[in-house]
């Protein structure tokens, strides 16, 4: 069997920050693993601006912020097979990979970094009464359509959904002479970036109708109409606020899902963003198996995806030149917080230490306080948070260094 | 006074601006520039795609060279449409220049070989 020092899986943008930053730490012997034609996995099909304002310092469109990943792969002379799928993982690191040339290949690695993205959630998954026609299409389908290949999916369009996916497509589908009808969103607030719904809802005079969704599809083959009611604080459809939209196409913006199959064939130890848990390394629960990016959790900002593989790059470097024992310490949440990443910090701790999470809701005007037994090792004032809108908070190597016992992360009054 | 959402970068920042035209509740200075530039004169990037001559089922990614004047927004995409590109084209590689004499390009953001 084919020997590789490390082994990446998924050539986006997480994928390809850990190959660099392991490359740029001295391990040279690298394969990424891309099931796609070409490097850079979502971004291919993000055209529009907004990237690179933290990595760049300017804003770029997504295929001209994976395009300088892909140069840094190509002039380190990293290696990438394009249309290679990985069919299997083992716990002992083999790989196992098929494409065109070669068939089924099994590899060994000396470590792993997983970076395979997430999915959206499909009609499948939510159900929604009614016809089943075709037109039924999510977001980000549509939006590979009609960047990728030149194809627009529909001419009379109704959004589900207010991500972001949902709301760059509005605009995209507008621009291209489609007419977007409206976008129905669940909640009473939307998921999405308040500057997409300035620029691509208003911008083109789309209402945005919250606490909405579809009621009804109809169509006996292809999609005719939907209907949009409005919902009650227990998301029943409330009778007699029937909207009848007719329409060629219902688009799905209704949330992103990390892509964990291949964890999930072994055992790996997930949380509740359904990604794997964590070190501070990004290494899960398994031995030299790390992850990053949005197959451990989905992401806003693309800077912060190549950060996160950076880090897991970094981790996996340190890996394979010296293997080092740990211990390692909970970090724990309180309610307000729907999660965190890392799960864990390992000790004695070594490196500063970033903290990732969400909010369950809106919270305004608190403190975000994180705390070892009694003692204070961070603290900061934040104005707002939001559920849409990662938190991302960096504590000093030099306030952790003799912990003991779990870190606490707390929202608190001011 | 006005309120808007800044669209200048991902944090969106609720801004107010008063019949003075000082604006309040922006983060940075790109926050107030573009405060007033929305009122006087409204801009946007846009992003499209332009057909690739020698390649099946697949476009090459446009953008602007910077923002221009939020009117002419659908003028561009049917400029756009109009052409075509061949490959190899590359980031950077202009495709209109000087469109409709804004002193805005056209620009080439995908690689294609």
């Amino acid at each position: 069997m084919k020997q590789v020092d490390l082994v990446i899986i998924g050539g986006g943008s997480a994928g390809m920050a850990a190959a660099i930053q392991a490359y740029d730490e001295g391990i040279r012997d690298i394969l990424i693993l891309e099931k796609d034609a070409r490097l850079g996995g979502i971004l291919n099909q993000c055209i529009h601006n907004g990237f690179g304002l933290t990595e760049f310092k300017e804003e770029l469109s997504g295929p001209e912020y994976l395009q300088r990943f892909v140069d840094q792969v190509k002039e380190r002379g990293i290696k990438f097979k394009l249309q290679s799928f990985v069919l299997n993982i083992t716990k002992d690191k083999v790989i196992t990979y098929s494409n065109a040339e070669e068939g089924v290949v099994e590899i060994q690695a000396k470590a792993i970094v997983m970076a395979t993205g997430c999915y959206e959630r499909s009609a499948g998954a939510i159900q929604i009464p009614g016809d089943r026609p075709k037109g039924v299409i999510t977001a980000g389908t549509a939006q590979k359509y009609l960047n990728i290949n030149g194809y627009l999916v529909g001419k009379r369009v109704v959004i589900l959904g207010s991500g972001d996916i949902g709301l760059i497509m509005a605009r995209r589908m507008t621009l291209e002479g489609a007419k977007v009808l409206c976008v129905c969103e669940l909640m009473p607030y939307s998921n999405g970036l308040q500057r997409n719904i300035a620029q691509c809802l208003n911008d083109f005079n789309i209402p945005l109708y919250l606490s909405h969704s579809i009621s009804k599809i109809v169509g006996k083959e292809k999609l005719e109409k939907v209907v949009v009611s409005q919902v009650d604080e227990k998301f029943q459809f409330i009778p007699g606020t029937e909207m009848e939209f007719e329409c060629d196409t219902l688009m799905l913006s209704i949330g992103l899902i990390p892509y964990v199959s291949l964890l999930n064939n072994i055992d790996c130890p997930t949380s509740s963003t359904r990604g794997a848990i964590v070190y501070d390394n990004m290494e899960t629960m398994i031995d030299g198996i790390f992850a990053c990016g949005n197959c451990l959790h989905v992401h806003d900002v693309v800077d912060f995806v190549t950060i996160e593989g950076r880090n897991a790059g970094h981790g996996a470097a340190q890996y394979i030149k010296e293997k080092e024992e740990h211990g390692s310490l909970k970090i724990e949440v309180d309610p307000n917080l729907a999660y965190v990443v890392p799960q864990f910090v390992r000790t004695p701790v070594k490196e500063d230490l970033t903290l990732k999470f969400r909010v369950r809701k809106e919270i305004r005007d608190k403190k975000v306080v994180v705390r070892h037994k009694d003692e204070v090792v961070f603290s900061q004032v934040k104005l707002v948070m939001i559920p849409s809108e990662m938190v991302i908070l960096t504590i000093k190597k030099e306030k952790l260094q003799d912990i003991t016992e779990p870190l606490k992360v707390s929202v608190e009054d001011r | 006074m006005k309120e808007m959402v800044c669209i200048v970068c991902p944090r969106g920042c609720h801004l107010t601006v008063d019949d003075n035209m000082n604006v309040t509740g922006n983060s940075c200075p790109r926050g107030a520039k573009y405060a007033i530039s929305e009122l006087t004169h409204p801009t946007r990037m846009v992003t499209s795609t332009v057909r690739i001559s020698n390649r099946d089922n697949m476009v090459a990614s446009v953008k602007t060279s910077e923002a221009i004047d939020k009117s002419k927004m659908f003028d561009v995409i049917k400029a756009v449409n109009k052409m075509s590109v061949k490959a190899p084209c590359h980031v950077g590689d202009i495709l209109i220049k000087n469109i409709f004499d804004t002193g805005v390009d056209i620009l080439i953001t995908k690689d294609v070989e």
